[in-house]
């Protein structure tokens, strides 16, 4: 009887996702779901989806979940632990959901130290609406509403939010991953996993930042779409943990793959 | 228990925890604020929690998240704060989540004032945020009735898995009467399991997901028709009103709601020592509206007066019910003005001896 050594998740759904070629949301779900079924928290996990290109993650977890309003993840995952203190509650949020629309929520859940867990994509771009300019757009980067590239003077920089988060004195744990290769996504599952940790022991609020490729609205193809983001975002979205429970932790403690 | 002197925000705070609610979720705005203070150290006692939003938008948001798991949860807030939460209750009645709202209104538009209106009718009873959905939407004229239908506002919420919002003003709001809690009261309606809730899907339970997002349209048409349903046995089963001499002969009848039925029931007193006969209909349910029973009311009438702290929002329901059948007319105060109870009785008099115009089509 030959042993099996790689199947899907328990908390994945046995589905096909409507995610483009080259996305790394369904990598970024996938991690999600084997760190749910490592903790054995899938039957008392509620996941609450954004408004963006992961509107659907309901249909790819096997676990219960709300759909959020635009950038409000945030506050209805406060609503549900707060009713419900023994689920495992955690946001699944764009950069456009959270960054946007939603900054006042991630900053405030954050901060009154909630028990629940961010996972929140930046890809640098609107992606379902059709590759708007986002607030973590790259200087100079082309989007269908900076057509000549994001014009820093206009705009200004691209908002780094686990740098932004990690000054709360409050959160638990902040820390920024990749997912453009799979060492690189080795790191990051290590991140999400202690991130939903600090939940399931109590301690509090905790966000990973992941950095994700998109290849269809960035205009090139998958291949070179990891090298773009590695060679535009790395070098300004540093890779790390910003915050750990101690509240000392402020400057990242960079990760060498 | 016997009756207790109350405040008629901390009666309806009571309420809601005799009602079995544990969580707030709100927004300090003026004329409001002593619900979400009377919570903060109320709640704690009984075991429940009080979170105070970085927004309305947000408290919204936090009460669909907490009504999404089955637990009963409220917020107030008032007309401005009432606007920005109109997100969450469109998601809210989208995905059929039962919670309760209360509205203190005040004088609007935009900032306003901070004294009592009736101006947020339309905005209550006919949608309110985007989409096709109504709340259930009661009016208090009373500290004891605030504290009587923000319970049955539980149920009701729990029964039709829709918002229900307790509409009143600044008067039920600030004013102390004494109210009384019931120990044995039983619930409005029987109360079905609530085995829809977003719970964590332990065992074989196929996943539960609180959404309100059809991307198919015929699923959505389908929803939209479900919800509409809904509405309508809302409106066979759930109107509530009350009458006041309608059972004897009267020239002038009064349609009033809130607080400002409560002066009118004065005016009715100063009309009949100066020999006008005149009687009231007041609609507790402002969705559903009471057309018939206004109708009815106004057959015995010469003329219909519609009394609000408006420039004339309900009166558009009154004119719906009397479809043309009696002249409507209509006498406001708004900006955080009342009217007195002589006051109306003069308009009545005057009415009746021909001295005002009908409400008529621009």
């Amino acid at each position: 009887m030959p042993e099996t050594v790689f199947c899907r998740p328990e908390a994945l759904a046995a589905v096909n996702t409507h995610y483009c070629p080259g996305c790394t949301h369904g990598v970024i779900h996938r991690l999600v779901a084997e760190v749910v079924d490592e903790l054995g928290v899938r039957e008392r996990t509620v996941g609450i989806a954004p408004v963006g290109c992961s509107v659907l993650a309901y249909n790819y977890f096997t676990t219960d979940f709300h759909e959020a309003s635009h950038g409000r993840a945030p506050a209805v995952a406060t609503g549900v632990k707060r009713a419900r203190p023994d689920l495992v509650v955690f946001a699944y949020q764009g950069d456009g959901d959270l960054a946007s629309i939603g900054m006042a929520e991630i900053v405030h859940c954050a901060n009154r130290g909630e028990k629940v867990t961010v996972v929140f994509v930046n890809n640098a771009i609107y992606g379902m609406t059709g590759g708007q300019m986002a607030p973590t757009t790259m200087p100079g980067q082309v989007a269908t509403t900076c057509p000549l590239g994001r014009d820093v003077d206009q705009a200004g920089y691209p908002i780094r939010v686990a740098e932004l988060l990690s000054t709360l004195r409050t959160p638990a744990y902040i820390a920024r991953a990749s997912v453009h290769t799979p060492l690189y996504t080795a790191g990051a599952k290590a991140m999400i996993r202690t991130a939903f940790r600090h939940q399931v022991e109590g301690t509090c609020f905790s966000l990973v930042e992941v950095l994700s490729t998109c290849p269809t609205n960035w205009g090139i193809p998958p291949a070179e779409a990891t090298k773009w983001l590695e060679e535009n975002m790395l070098p300004y979205y540093p890779l790390g943990i910003f915050k750990t429970p101690d509240g000392k932790d402020r400057a990242p403690s960079p990760i060498v793959p | 228990m016997g009756k207790k002197l109350m405040k008629g925000s901390e009666a309806i705070g009571e309420a809601a925890v005799h009602a079995g609610c544990k969580l707030f979720f709100g927004y300090p705005i003026t004329p409001q604020n002593e619900i979400p203070e009377y919570m903060s150290r109320r709640l704690p006692q009984v075991g429940g929690t009080f979170v105070q939003a970085e927004s309305e938008v947000a408290a919204s948001n936090m009460i669909y998240g907490a009504a999404g798991s089955g637990e009963r949860v409220f917020t107030s807030s008032s007309s401005p704060g009432i606007s920005l939460m109109q997100e969450g209750i469109s998601y809210i009645a989208g995905s059929e989540l039962p919670v309760v709202l209360v509205n203190i209104m005040r004088a609007g538009p935009g900032l306003g004032g901070i004294l009592p209106s009736q101006s947020d009718y339309f905005q209550s009873t006919k949608g309110g945020g985007h989409g096709d959905y109504r709340l259930l939407v009661l009016a208090p004229w009373s500290v004891q009735e605030a504290a009587d239908l923000v319970q049955d506002a539980f149920d009701l919420a729990d029964y039709y898995r829709n918002p229900v919002l307790v509409l009143g003003d600044g008067l039920i709001g600030q004013m102390m009467e004494p109210v009384e809690f019931k120990e044995d009261r039983r619930p409005c309606k029987e109360l079905p399991p609530k085995d829809w809730a977003a719970t964590g899907c332990k065992g074989d339970r196929p996943t539960n997901i609180i959404n309100s997002l059809f991307l198919d349209p015929q699923a959505l048409e389908h929803h939209n028709e479900k919800l509409h349903a809904k509405y309508e046995t809302m409106c066979r089963e759930e109107v509530r009103c009350a009458e006041y001499g309608t059972d004897e002969d009267y020239d002038l009848l009064i349609v009033a709601y809130g607080t400002v039925a409560r002066v009118c029931s004065g005016s009715i007193e100063d009309l009949k020592d100066q020999g006008v006969k005149a009687a009231m209909i007041r609609p507790i349910s402002l969705f559903p509206f009471p057309y018939e029973a206004v109708r009815k009311a106004s057959e015995k009438a010469k003329a219909v007066l519609v009394v609000e702290l408006s420039t004339g929002q309900m009166v558009e329901d009154v004119r719906l019910a009397l479809e043309g059948t009696k002249p409507i007319y209509f006498y406001g105060r708004t900006g955080g003005m009342l009217a007195t109870p002589e006051e109306i009785a003069g308009v009545g008099r005057d009415v009746l001896e021909g001295k005002r115009q009908e409400v008529r089509n621009a």
